[in-house]
């Protein structure tokens, strides 16, 4: 039998490794969106769930490290194999066209590579302007020292159009990344009933859908309320 | 019986090691129930009698069960129809005056011999790694002596039923043979016969698979679309189980 290392860089083995880590990268997502979410909540419930994150203190590096090293294993194996069909089929076909379904050959599949690498660009600006960016502080009932107003860094971040649309549109290619993701991480993990095939596709792309909405209605609604709308108390 | 006037355009190459390219042939004389390897046959009797060379393709029992034929036609792995190979394929699928194009299956682990036909040995180099059980060797064994399942023969039947024709590499966006890989370990893995080597069989079959230089797998599922015999890629899935559950044995 072949070692673990081997093992894990044979061609299943990359697979389970896309699959556990896109998987971990969903399960991420949905606790970042339930995060997000608390910015419609009681006035202090986002800063106050924001402090409450940054107290964990190493416990949270260690998740953070974690989370780059999913990224980086995900990335790196993803365009791995993206980029080695090249390898695969040197020649194209002058004709080639899908044979229609039961095949997932869509939009969303065909451009994995294209929306994880834009993903990829975006966390970068992402992390810089809401992790590291400048803000002002405020005070949250409990804590008697003041604490950073990430509330307020997000609201006005996105009344700037630039900002509010270009999330909008990531956030339209996480969901197209999920529509092809979710049911591919299921046939490279588990799924092993042809009977069950379609439902899992389908219930996949609700599930895109539903992230993918849950995230870019936050910069939609704070654009087009200007930050005022009912849903944000202060 | 009406007849259709067909445009093609054939890939021509004289051997693996040379350039080919695409040649224009146009034939008056298809009918409807001629099937697509037959349409094939009037043009090279007619390109034979004029003094040229034949395409060159393969076949062998033209009715879908050998897995011989193996062509790209409009870009489709045994053309348009689903569950058909294409041997079974009839010209009535096309319309009069349609311009057809065929290539042979492309993947760098399926070299072209000759114009369309390509050496598919890297499937039979994937099979002579596990795909056997082991028996005694002599008179043939009395069927009923290994009670097997229903559930079980069924499932290692619908994967037996593989030819072997590599649609599913010649379709795959990254040229896998997960799907071909994986039915043939499907097929053996469930059986009492097959169960010995259940665990050396899934690891060296795959291991096999990557040493011809097929693709890695993404999932597309255009490999189930374009298989004659409807294997489902849900055996990827139980081979990458078995692969787990066999390293973890290991
Ligand atoms: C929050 C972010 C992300 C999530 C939730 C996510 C999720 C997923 C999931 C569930 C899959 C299916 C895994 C499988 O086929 O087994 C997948 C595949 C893929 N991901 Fe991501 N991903 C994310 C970010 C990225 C990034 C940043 C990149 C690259 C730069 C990327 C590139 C890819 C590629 C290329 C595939 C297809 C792999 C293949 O062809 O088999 N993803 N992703
Ligand atoms: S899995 Fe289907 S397409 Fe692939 S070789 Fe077997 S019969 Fe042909
Ligand atoms: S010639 Fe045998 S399957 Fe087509």
């Amino acid at each position: 039998m072949p070692s673990l290392l081997k093992a894990l860089s044979s061609q299943v083995g990359r697979k389970l490794l896309t699959g556990l880590t896109g998987v971990a990268l969903i399960v991420f997502i949905v606790v970042h969106l339930v995060g997000n979410l608390t910015l419609f909540g009681p006035p202090d419930a986002f800063n106050t769930y924001a402090y409450k994150l940054h107290s964990l203190g190493p416990l949270l590096w260690i998740a953070e490290i974690g989370l780059v090293a999913v990224f980086a294993i995900h990335s790196y194996i993803g365009l791995s194999i993206w980029w080695n069909r090249r390898r695969a089929r040197p020649q194209k076909y002058h004709v080639y066209s899908s044979k229609g379904a039961p095949s997932r050959q869509s939009l969303s599949s065909k451009t994995m590579a294209f929306t994880g690498v834009v993903m990829l660009i975006f966390i970068v600006f992402h992390v810089r302007a809401f992790k590291y960016g400048e803000t002002t502080m405020t005070s949250i009932p409990g804590v008697d020292y003041p604490v950073k107003d990430l509330k307020a860094l997000v609201i006005t971040s996105f009344l700037d159009p630039v900002m509010a649309f270009a999330y909008t549109f990531v956030m339209m290619l996480l969901g197209a990344h999920l529509g092809h993701g979710i049911w591919s991480a299921m046939i490279s993990l588990t799924l092993s009933n042809p009977q069950r095939s379609a439902a899992v596709y389908t219930a996949g792309t609700i599930i895109a859908v539903l992230l993918s909405v849950g995230f870019l209605f936050i910069p939609l609604y704070i654009y087009f309320t200007g930050g005022q709308g009912a849903l944000i108390q202060y | 019986m009406s007849q259709m006037t067909i445009h093609l355009k054939i890939w021509r190459q004289a051997g693996p090691d040379v350039k080919g390219a695409f040649e224009n042939h146009t034939l008056d004389t298809v009918n409807e129930h001629m099937s697509f390897l037959e349409m094939l046959d009037v043009l090279n009797e007619e390109l034979v009698v004029a003094g040229k060379e034949p395409f060159e393709f393969d076949y062998d029992c033209r009715e879908g069960i050998c897995g011989s034929c193996n062509l790209v036609i409009n870009g489709r792995a045994h053309g348009p129809k689903r569950l058909t190979a294409a041997c079974q394929l009839h010209m009535r699928n096309f319309k009069d005056g349609d311009s057809i194009v065929i290539e042979p299956a492309r993947a760098a682990a399926f070299p072209v011999i000759k114009d369309l036909v390509v050496d598919r040995s890297a499937f039979d180099r994937i099979i002579a790694a596990g795909g056997y059980i082991t028996v005694r060797t002599g008179s043939a064994p009395e069927a009923n002596s290994i009670p097997v399942e229903l559930e079980d023969s069924t499932f290692s039947f619908d994967y037996a039923a593989c030819i072997g024709c590599g649609a599913c590499v010649a379709a795959c966006p990254n040229s896998s043979a997960s799907l071909f890989t994986a039915a043939k370990l499907s097929h053996l893995n469930r059986l009492p016969q097959g169960e010995p080597e259940r665990e050396k069989r899934v690891i060296a079959m795959v291991e096999q698979m990557e040493k011809e230089g097929f693709g890695d797998c993404s999932n597309f599922g255009e490999c189930e679309a374009v298989c004659p015999k409807g294997i489902s890629i849900a055996s990827i899935a139980e081979m990458r189980r078995n692969y787990v559950k066999a390293t973890i044995a290991g």
